[in-house]
C-alpha cells in the first residue's frame, strides 16, 4: 500500500528503508525508539539485509554507522536528544571526516521533557557541527525530508541531522511513500586522509567544511522546506519546524492574513529571510525548543522588531501548542473552562508485581539502620524509586551517573556509599564507571537491577543480559563480593542481610538483583499462548 | 466534516485501541487524520490522552486547541476532567463511571459524578457491567467507544467495518465479542 497511516518516527523508519540504507544503529530512548523497532518489524528475509539489533549506547551506534559509510553504505543512526551528548564526539568530528554512503543522524528533541532530564535542542548541535539540519512541520514531510537527506549527505559527502520533536515522533498522520531505491554496493572508501584525523588531515578537512557553507546556504536558498505563504498587513511569522503547524492552525481558524516564512532546512536561507524581514515591522518567531534563530536576529538587528520566547510573547519553556501561538499573535478569547479543583494528580508508577518494588523494600530496610541515607539512582523506570512510598533516590542525573557519583560521594565519605542501576544503563555507561572504583578501591556497593531488558521504553534487549556476573568479575570485583538475590517478598530478609553485609564492606561490592521486568514476561506468556 | 476526539485514560486502559479503529473507519471514508499519542514513562500508570482530528480538509496542528474538542472520550471518570479546558462549549463527555484509583488523594466518588455532571453535557456509562455481559472485562474501551459512536461524525457500519478489521487477525470469537460490546455500549445510553 502507498498510503499509510504512520507514527513521525514510523515515517523516518518506512523513508530509511525506502532510501535504500544498509543498517540503523541506535539505543531506545523516549521519543525515538519507535524509529528502530519499526525496522526491525518491517525487514523482511528476501529483501536486501539491513542491520537492526540494538546497540550499546549512542555513541557505539554513531561509530558502526560511520563504519557502514566508509564502506559505501547508507546508514541511519537514531537517538534521543540526550543520546546525542553521549555520541558527541563522534558527531562532531563526522563532520570534520565527512561521509560516504550517506549518514543521516535522526535526534527526537523533547520539549517540555515528558520523558526527559533536559530540553536541549539539538538544532545547537547541528550548528555547531556544522552540518545541514532539517526540521520537518508534518509526517509527510518528515517521509520526504529522510529521503532527501540521504541524498543531500552524499552530495555534501556530510552527516546530515533530522530534529525530530516529541509531539511529531509520536502523532500518526498518512503518508505517502515514493518509489523506494535499492542498497549501495559495497566500495569502501580510498581516500585515506579523509578519515584519519591527525592534525595535519583534520586542519585540511575543517579547512574544506568551512568552503561548503556558502554552498550549504545556497541549497537552503531554494529548499522547498523553506517557502513563505504571502499575506498582509505589517505582521508576520517565521515558523520553524512544527512549530508552522500552530502557527497556520490559527491562521486558518482566525482567518488571518499573516504572511509566513516557514523554515524547514538549515542553515538559514539568508537572503529569503533578509528579503522577508525587511518587508515586515512586527515578526512573530515561533521555535520548538531554545529560541536559537531569535537569539540570532535580535542581535543581528538590535530592534525590537522580533517578538517570541525571549520578550514573553511565547513561553520561554516547554513545548509550544496552538493556545500559545493564539495568545502570540492576539486572538486569544478567554471562554474557556479550566480543570476542576478535584482532579488529583496522576503520576508514573512501578508496575504491580515489578522486581523493582521488591529491591527498594530490601534497601529502605536496610537504610534504616544508618544515619546517612544515600541511593544514587539512574536513568530507567526504577528512577520511579524517588517517588512514594520508597522515596529513597537522592540522584538521577545521566546514563551511568549513579556508579560515578557514588564513587565521589565515597570519596568525600559518604558511608554507606551505594548506587542502584539498571542493566542496560550498566552496559551503556555504567562499567568504566565502576572499572575506575576498582582501580582505586572505593568503598562503594552497585546494585544492578536486572530485569533482562531495557524496560522503560518498552522493553527492547539489554547488552548485558546473562553476563553480568561475569563483566564485574573482569573488571576486577571479587568474587566474594559479587552477591546474586532474586528481589521477591519472600526473600526479603535475606536480600535484607546479603545487602547489609555488602554496604558495610570497605571496597567495592557489587549486588545483582535479578527478576524478569512482568511487562515482558506479561508479552512472552502471550505470545506462548497463541 | 471535521471532529476533534480527546480520547482520556490511566496508562494500560487501552485508549489506543480506541483511537486506532477511529482512524481505521476514518481512513477508510478517505477522511484526514492526525493523531497525538504519549509514549514513554506516563504509560507506566500515569494519566494518558490521545488527541485524535478526523476531517475533510486538511489538518494542521497534532495537538487539539483549547476549546475546540467536540467530544472527550474517557475511560475513567477523573481523567474526564483533566481535559476539560480542551472541551467546545457544545462538546460532550462521554466517561465510565468506575474509578481507576491508584493514588492515594483520589477524589470521592460522588463528588467526582457531581463535578462531571456540572461541566456541560455529558453521558456516564457503566462500562464494567455492560463489558461483563458482553462477555470480557478487556472489551471495556471497545464498550466505551459503542456509547461515544453516536458523537464521531461517521456512521455506525463504518466502525463495525473497522473493529472486524482491527479484531480480525485474533479470531472470529474475538471480533463478535467485540461487536457486541461496541453494540451494547451504544445501546446502553440510559444514564
Amino acid at each position: 500500500m502507498n498510503k499509510q497511516l504512520l507514527l513521525g518516527a514510523e515515517a523516518i523508519a518506512q523513508a530509511a528503508l525506502d532510501a535504500g540504507i544498509s543498517g540503523v544503529y541506535a539505543y531506545p530512548g523516549t521519543p525515538s525508539t519507535e524509529i528502530t523497532e519499526y525496522i526491525q518489524r518491517s525487514i523482511q528475509p528476501e529483501e536486501a539485509p539491513v542491520r537492526s539489533a540494538w546497540s550499546t549506547n549512542e555513541k557505539t551506534a554513531y561509530e558502526a554507522a560511520l563504519g557502514m559509510s566508509y564502506a559505501g553504505k547508507r546508514s541511519l543512526v537514531c537517538m534521543k536528544h540526550v543520546g546525542l551528548n553521549v555520541a558527541a564526539d563522534p558527531f562532531m568530528n563526522s563532520s570534520i571526516t565527512g561521509v560516504l554512503g550517506g549518514l543521516v543522524v535522526v535526534v527526537a528533541d523533547d520539549p517540555s521533557m515528558h520523558s526527559s532530564q533536559n530540553e536541549q535542542d539539538s538544532r545547537v548541535y547541528g550548528k555547531f557541527a556544522m552540518i545541514p539540519i532539517l526540521e520537518p512541520a508534518s509526517q509527510q514531510e518528515t517521509y520526504d525530508m529522510v529521503r532527501y537527506a540521504f541524498d543531500l549527505s552524499e552530495e555534501m559527502e556530510l552527516p546530515v541531522l533530522l530534529r525530530i520533536p516529541t509531539r511529531l515522533s509520536h502523532s500518526r498522520a498518512v503518508v505517502s511513500r515514493k518509489e523506494a531505491v535499492t542498497q549501495n554496493s559495497l566500495q569502501p572508501s580510498t581516500e585515506k586522509g579523509k578519515w584519519i584525523l591527525l592534525p595535519a588531515n583534520a586542519r585540511r578537512n575543517y579547512q574544506k567544511l568551512l568552503e561548503k557553507q556558502p554552498e550549504m546556504v545556497k541549497i537552503s536558498e531554494s529548499s522547498h522546506f523553506n517557502r513563505i505563504t504571502e499575506g498582509d498587513g505589517e505582521r508576520a511569522v517565521i515558523a520553524f519546524g512544527i512549530a508552522y503547524n500552530y502557527v497556520m492552525e490559527v491562521i486558518e481558524t482566525y482567518k488571518l492574513h499573516i504572511p509566513v516564512l516557514k523554515i524547514g532546512q538549515y542553515p538559514l536561507p539568508e537572503k529569503k529571510i533578509k528579503v522577508f524581514t525587511e518587508k515586515n515591522s512586527d515578526i512573530l518567531i515561533a521555535e520548538e525548543g531554545y529560541p536559537v534563530q531569535e537569539e540570532l536576529f535580535k542581535s543581528y538587528f538590535g530592534n525590537g522588531k522580533f517578538r517570541g520566547r525571549l520578550d514573553g510573547s511565547l513561553p520561554r519553556t516547554g513545548e509550544l501548542s496552538p493556545g500559545l501561538l493564539e495568545k502570540a499573535l492576539q486572538v486569544e478569547t478567554d471562554d474557556k473552562k479550566s480543570i476542576p479543583q478535584i482532579v488529583a494528580s496522576r503520576p508514573p508508577m512501578l508496575c504491580k508485581g515489578c522486581s523493582h518494588r521488591d529491591l527498594f523494600d530490601a534497601i529502605n530496610r536496610v537504610m534504616a539502620d544508618y544515619p546517612q541515607k544515600h541511593l544514587f539512582g539512574d536513568i530507567g523506570c526504577y528512577t520511579l524509586g524517588a517517588l512514594p512510598p520508597y522515596s529513597c533516590i537522592s540522584t538521577c542525573v545521566d546514563m551511568g551517573a549513579s556508579i560515578t557519583m557514588a564513587k565521589g560521594a565515597a570519596d568525600a565519605g559518604i558511608r554507606p556509599a551505594v548506587c542502584v542501576i539498571g542493566d542496560s544503563t550498566f552496559t551503556h555507561s555504567g562499567m568504566t564507571g565502576l572499572l575506575d572504583a576498582v582501580n582505586d578501591r572505593s568503598p562503594l556497593t552497585v546494585i544492578i537491577s536486572d530485569n533482562g531488558t531495557t524496560a522503560m521504553t518498552g522493553g527492547q534487549d539489554s547488552a548485558g543480559t546473562g553476563r553480568f556476573f561475569d563483566i564485574c568479575k573482569g573488571l576486577g570485583v571479587e568474587e566474594a563480593h559479587i552477591r546474586l538475590i532474586v528481589p521477591l517478598k519472600k526473600n526479603l530478609e535475606e536480600n535484607a542481610g546479603i545487602l547489609k553485609e555488602e554496604f558495610d564492606y570497605n571496597g567495592v561490592s557489587v549486588i545483582i538483583a535479578q527478576r524478569e521486568c512482568i511487562q515482558t514476561k506479561k508479552v512472552k506468556s502471550k505470545k506462548a499462548e497463541h | 466534516m471535521q471532529r476533534n476526539i480527546i480520547i482520556a485514560g490511566v496508562g494500560g486502559q487501552g485508549i489506543l485501541t480506541i483511537a486506532s479503529i477511529i482512524d481505521l473507519a476514518a481512513m477508510n471514508l478517505g477522511l484526514n487524520v492526525k493523531q497525538a499519542e504519549v509514549h514513554g514513562m506516563s504509560q507506566r500508570g500515569g494519566a494518558v490522552e490521545s488527541h485524535l482530528r478526523i476531517s475533510s480538509e486538511e489538518i494542521w496542528s497534532d495537538l487539539i486547541p483549547l476549546g475546540k474538542a467536540d467530544l472527550i472520550l474517557s475511560i475513567e471518570p477523573m481523567e474526564s476532567l483533566r481535559y476539560l479546558p480542551f472541551l467546545a462549549p457544545e462538546g460532550i463527555i462521554v466517561t465510565a463511571t468506575e474509578p481507576y484509583d491508584n493514588i492515594s488523594d483520589y477524589p470521592d466518588r460522588s463528588e467526582l459524578l457531581h463535578t462531571i455532571r456540572h461541566s456541560g453535557s455529558h453521558l456516564l456509562v457503566d462500562a464494567g457491567t455492560i463489558a461483563r455481559e458482553a462477555g470480557s472485562a478487556k472489551v471495556y474501551n471497545v464498550v466505551m467507544l459503542g456509547a461515544a459512536s453516536p458523537y464521531l461524525g461517521m456512521a455506525q457500519e463504518e466502525i463495525e467495518k473497522a473493529i472486524e478489521a482491527f479484531f480480525s487477525h485474533k479470531g472470529d470469537e474475538i471480533v463478535s465479542m467485540n461487536l457486541k460490546a461496541f453494540r451494547l455500549g451504544r445501546d446502553n445510553r440510559t444514564k
